[in-house]
């Protein structure tokens, strides 16, 4: 298999299709040598009875523009190495990976931090529609407040 | 010629279609007559925004929309 190559500092994906976490993480580990750690969140479809599937769509015009705007924020706010923000579209399953995010800094702190400010504005202001099919058909998901709430303390 | 125009998330479910052509130039008043009127009950909500060529509009009243122009129509997002 080719060696993933990875973008620095911000290597910043729309998928298709399912990732290979593993490898994405070995690449990145790999493209950052200097860091001194890296911290990362991988977000799944949570597992419910309820919800046979669900998915994402976005607008091709707006979403990967302004998923990169948001890694270059992150890259200034902290002192960091590098990101990696990996975000699914389509249908998945429960269990399935939705979206992977990794911050390689030289201190924990500053890729902690980033990794959490990068979630928050995934959730409630990238560019992306979420729907789960229940047994009654589909529900769209809009953000709650609690959603809202955590992104606002990066103001 | 035409104004494309792009019914994202839940607002293709009120529209009843994925995307429409409505004539250009197209501005706010106009696009509020042209969509179905589910769809224009939304748009006046302040928390649906509206895109024009590739960018997100500050202010979607001041919406001109020219021939060959994309507009896409934005509800509340959901990621993650």
């Amino acid at each position: 298999m080719a060696r993933l190559t990875i973008q620095s500092p911000a290597d910043v994906r729309l998928l298709d299709s399912g990732m290979s976490v593993g490898e994405a993480l070995a690449a990145f580990n790999a493209a950052h040598p200097e860091a001194g750690g890296i911290a990362t969140f991988l977000g799944k479809v949570r597992p419910d009875e309820d919800v046979r599937v669900l998915e994402l769509t976005h607008y091709e015009p707006l979403t990967l523009p302004g998923m990169q705007q948001l890694a270059d924020k992150a890259l200034q706010r902290w002192p960091l190495d590098g990101v990696l923000m990996w975000h699914r579209v389509g249908v998945m399953h429960p269990g399935e990976s939705i979206v992977l995010v990794a911050a390689a800094a030289r201190h924990r702190r500053d890729a902690f931090h980033a990794v959490d400010f990068l979630m928050d504005y995934l959730k409630s202001a990238a560019w992306f529609w979420k729907r789960e099919k229940r047994p009654d058909g589909w529900h769209w998901i809009e953000p709650r407040a609690q959603d809202f709430a955590d992104r606002n303390r990066w103001v | 010629m035409a104004v494309r125009v792009l019914f994202l998330g839940s607002l293709r479910d009120s529209a009843g279609t994925p995307e429409a052509d409505y004539p250009a130039p197209l501005d706010w008043q106009g696009l509020l007559a042209a969509v179905p009127s589910a769809v224009a009950g939304q748009l006046r909500e302040p928390h649906v925004h509206v895109a024009c060529a590739g960018k997100v509009l500050s202010d979607k009243t001041g919406l001109a929309a020219q021939d060959g122009d994309e507009v896409a129509l934005l509800p509340p997002v959901s990621g993650g």
